[in-house]
């Protein structure tokens, strides 16, 4: 199998060589003859109705790039009509009646949702473990050693991986997309905070959270990000910045662009093949005409603790309102209220997210505050402010995207601080809004893909997106597909 | 005047949520009117769907600011929401958006009226909330309903410097808060409906301490009557505890109006941890300087001042004024009246304050429910200048105007009750009475001048009160005299 792009789709949909009601067809045949658990739910009405439409509007002259194209959407995003989970039992047959504003935006210009898929329950994972529905196998590793997807966007990249949907949307708090599509060889661009409105995305921490696309290929994540990003009044957050073509800057030249390198990102429980093929990927930059030196972020040893307050405590808030009261899940039996509220968040919860809400409801209280959370946010601006000392003098930061590569599905059951370490290079850049983005750069000696870690300065995505892409055109592991991939049959 | 004033010293904070008289809900474009179906007002941002996220509706703000202003108060121009976490099932979200470090409103005070003269009370901060929803507890066969109309309703807290000693000082200052957020017109101060509520909080202290007692938090005190009461109350149960040598819980107690007693709620050990943080969905209000200005520019003349001009523009007594200028309506009532009549501003202010409020306050109704209008009234005024009515036939004719039995001049017609200042006319019903009366005339001549009172109220009987009482006296006086 090859993989398919989203410009190749487009192509084929312009040329009339292929209608979006045969490639939905075909990529919902897929998913449902895949075996990888990648989607909770599908919903193929409303995919085939969408697919219909675009294509009569194709028949009338229209020719926009995302017209007609299928893409999975995370089962975090609200779509009117649809069970919307968040990979959580209390979310169980929930029906939005509503629409996200960035599916939304989607669709205006023509996207076609697939269905939803598997995630960590709340976003809160590194794995995929956490969801409700089950575990997402990735289609690297095999059927005998299940090797766990990444997380929290686990199901989108293992559908990409898995050529079931060509594309798909996730949300990164800490790493969400960017460590999952390093797992799956994929292309996963977080933009800067507040470019992609958070209306109807189910938030687990509101000052981190932010959409992005799963891709195989950084001008597919340019596609994707033109089609999600917006103002949107109903987000407060959002960005008031005019809409970019982000595909504008692809093939700009990148002579002379100046690489940091964080030293500290190359430090301590860093696997040394994967340190090795950054070097291999810097190499390559630099016969492409960067310049690189070694910087320093010095205060990113506080980035993980920082944010294992700010998240959990934003999250213990976010996570109220699913009381049992209005919809979702409650208990069946209780005594009086307390009771009711008591059963219906132990039973619909699981325990990563009971342990984050504890957390979280901890580091609030009243005699606390001061010590976690007002900690946390000083420590929090301390980073941000590392980043605009580097970015004076840098163009783009990297480094690996992971320490380390995809691991066995309940190899850290028991131990939350080593998969909470999964995200030690990715959470700075949520911590600073900054847009961070992750490629694939090659494959360990396991035969398992590893990715290249890229931060730019705020706002910068295209830059970004340039950056990787110029490496795109040099280098082909993005297209390299997982060696049991036999479209959705593994 | 209560026993413990001599050995007991009171104080009481009282803190005020007033609903801002905005259209649509503080974070989202719901309806706030009061009294549509339960539900039929509650948008997905409203019923905390998952995913949704609060847009701060500006016109509250402003109204904050004006009130703010008007109080002179320091305005944050850099303020922030936070989240007040808790869990009740009329609260949506399992948290509250509220203010908490950074309020919109900083210090400012307020003057009220008190027996021993004016005195300055602190106002501590206001700040913008949004209010929850409400349980119904009937109609449900022993479950729970719940209405999430209200929820979202902007809310300004106004919380109080703990400055009050005594319940009619609260009650005082209470009023004029009433007062002032209806002539701003950010509240309307509707009581019933819940537009305007109160908890105090009270505690009293051996008189010359200086540290305050232990206090506790009276909640649901809606009318000015109760919040007097449930002050009395609690203050005597505080005492009588101290006395016996017991000590007081902090506690939030509630005040039940029927058996006129206060019950604890919930005690300081049960009391919520709520948790707050700055709301991460909302970034901080920044208020630019051309805003304040812009909402400066919109206040209206503050009673304060309004009380002042009127003692100086009108001659009013301090007492007067501050009667006629505590309400907007009232004092443009009384303004429109002056301007539209020949009457002196003194005898308009003590019709408005004698029959005009008495039968107000008989009917239970606000002045602009009046069934008569200023300019009625001006007009009843000025024909008693013009010496047309007597003070006893223009009472005669307030009341058919109350009744809405016509207008001025046509009532006084049908009535005939047009005073009768012909001498010709007089003379004859004096002459009439002087004869009638011989005994009286008689008294007076041996010179007891207070019986000329007695034949002035024969001649207005005779004449059914129609004849001048200052012409009947002086001819009588003339013709006794003689």
């Amino acid at each position: 199998m090859t993989i398919t792009t989203l410009a190749e789709i487009s192509a084929d949909l312009s040329s009339g060589k292929a209608s979006s009601v045969e490639l939905t067809q075909e990529y919902l045949t897929r998913i449902k003859n895949s075996k990888h658990n990648a989607f909770i739910s599908v919903n193929d009405e409303l995919a085939l109705s969408q697919a219909k439409r675009a294509d009569e509007q194709r028949g009338n002259g229209e020719n926009t790039p995302l017209l007609g194209v299928p893409v999975a959407q995370k089962d975090i995003f609200c779509i009117d009509g649809t069970q919307t989970t968040c990979g959580s039992k209390i979310l169980e047959g929930f029906i939005a009646p509503y629409t996200a504003t960035v599916v939304e935006n989607m669709h205006q210009h023509g996207i076609v949702s697939l269905g939803k898929t598997n995630m960590d329950e709340f976003a809160m994972g590194s794995s995929n473990e956490t969801s409700y529905y089950g575990n997402v196998i990735n289609p690297w590793g095999d059927m005998q050693q299940k090797l766990v997807p990444g997380g929290s966007s686990g199901g989108s990249a293992a559908a990409v991986a898995a050529l079931i949907a060509p594309a798909a949307t996730g949300t990164d708090t800490g790493g969400s997309i960017r460590q999952p599509a390093t797992f799956c060889n994929l292309t996963g661009v977080k933009p800067s905070y507040g470019r992609c409105s958070r209306y109807g995305m189910i938030a687990f921490a509101s000052s981190l959270d932010q959409a992005g696309p799963l891709t195989h290929t950084a001008e597919d994540a340019a596609l994707m990000l033109n089609a999600m990003a917006g103002f949107d009044a109903k987000d407060s957050t959002s960005l008031d910045v005019p809409v970019e073509d982000f595909t504008a800057q692809l093939d700009n030249s990148i002579d002379g662009l100046k690489i940091g390198l964080p030293k500290e990102f190359f430090g301590e429980g860093l696997d040394p093949e994967i340190a090795q093929l950054v070097e291999d990927a810097i190499k390559q930059y630099e016969a492409l005409g960067a310049n690189v030196k070694e910087v320093s972020l010095p205060n990113s040893h506080l980035a993980l603790p920082s944010y294992y307050v700010i998240a959990p405590a934003e999250a213990s808030s976010n996570l109220s309102r699913f009381d049992g009261v209005r919809y979702g899940f409650r208990a069946n039996e209780y005594s009086d209220l307390v009771d009711m509220y008591t059963k219906t968040r132990t039973e619909g919860f699981g325990s990563e997210v009971k342990r984050r809400v504890m957390i979280g409801a901890y580091a609030l209280s009243s005699g606390y505050y001061d010590a976690y959370y007002s900690q946390a946010q000083k420590l929090r601006r301390l980073i941000s402010n590392d980043f605009d000392t580097v970015f004076a003098d840098c163009d783009v930061l990297m480094g690996p995207t992971t320490p380390t590569t995809a691991f066995t599905a309940g190899s850290r059951d028991n131990d939350p601080i080593s998969m909470y370490l999964n995200d030690i290079y990715t959470i700075p850049a949520n911590l600073a809004g900054l847009p961070a983005g992750s490629i694939q750069a090659g494959f360990t000696s396991a035969g398992l893909p590893m990715g290249l870690h890229l931060i730019t300065p705020y706002l910068q995505e295209a830059k970004l997106l340039n950056v990787a892409h110029k490496f795109q055109q040099e280098t082909d592991w993005h297209t390299k597909v997982a060696p049991n991939v036999s479209g959705g049959c593994s | 005047m209560f026993s413990w004033d001599q050995r007991w010293e009171v104080v009481i904070g009282l803190e005020v949520h007033t609903q801002l008289q905005t259209k649509s809900k503080i974070f989202s474009g719901s309806s706030i009117a009061y009294g549509a179906q339960p539900n039929t007002q509650a948008s997905a941002v409203d019923i905390a769907l998952p995913g949704v996220l609060p847009v701060m509706n500006y016109e509250a703000a402003r109204l904050a600011v004006k009130f703010g202003l008007a109080i002179g108060a320091k305005i944050n121009q850099r303020n922030v929401f936070a989240r007040k976490n808790y869990f009740y099932p009329d609260l949506p979200k399992g948290y509250q958006i509220s203010q908490m470090e950074l309020p919109i409103v900083g210090f400012g005070t307020m003057e009220i009226e008190t027996s021993e003269g004016p005195k300055t009370i602190g106002i501590t901060r206001a700040h913008l909330e949004e209010d929850a929803g409400k349980s119904l507890h009937e109609d449900f066969q022993g479950k729970t309903g719940i209405d999430l109309n209200r929820a979202g309703t902007p809310l300004l807290e106004i919380v109080s410097e703990p400055d009050m000693r005594s319940p009619a000082e609260a009650v005082a200052y209470l009023r004029k808060l009433h007062s002032l957020v209806r002539y701003i017109e950010i509240c309307d101060g509707n009581m019933q409906e819940g537009s305007f509520r109160c908890d105090a909080n009270v505690s009293v202290r051996p008189r010359g301490q200086e540290e305050y007692g232990t206090r506790t938090e009276l909640k649901n005190i809606n009318s000015f009557r109760f919040v007097e009461r449930a002050m009395e109350y609690e203050i005597e149960r505080q005492i009588d505890i101290l006395e016996d040598g017991g000590s007081i819980t902090q506690e939030t107690r509630l005040y039940d109006s029927d058996k006129h007693e206060t019950r604890s709620m919930r005690s300081k050990e049960e009391a919520h941890d709520y948790r707050y943080f700055p709301d991460p969905d909302l970034p901080p209000m920044v208020l630019e300087d051309d805003f304040l200005e812009e909402v400066r520019a919109t206040l209206p003349e503050l009673p304060s001042a309004k009380k002042a001009r009127f003692e100086s523009e009108f001659n009013l007594t301090a007492s007067d004024a501050e009667l006629l200028t505590a309400d907007r309506e009232v004092a443009e009532f009384f303004e429109n009246t002056v301007d539209a009549s020949q009457a002196d501003s003194k005898t308009i202010a003590n019709w408005m304050s004698g029959e005009l409020f008495a039968s107000l306050n008989k009917s239970e109704l606000e002045i602009t429910q009046s069934p008569i209008s200023s300019a009625q009234f001006a007009l009843l005024l000025d024909r008693i200048t013009d010496k047309t009515l007597s003070g006893n036939t223009a009472k005669q004719v307030f009341a058919a105007l109350w009744e809405k039995e016509g207008e001025v001049d046509s009532i006084i017609e049908a009535k005939g009750l047009k005073q009768i200042t012909d001498s010709g006319a007089i003379e004859a019903i004096v002459d009439e009475v002087i004869s009638a009366c011989p005994e009286q005339v008689q008294q007076f001549k041996d010179g007891n001048e207070k019986v000329i009172g007695f034949l002035v109220g024969q001649v207005m009987q005779k004449s059914k009160g129609k004849a001048n009482p200052q012409m009947a006296n002086e001819l009588l006086q003339k013709k006794m005299s003689a």
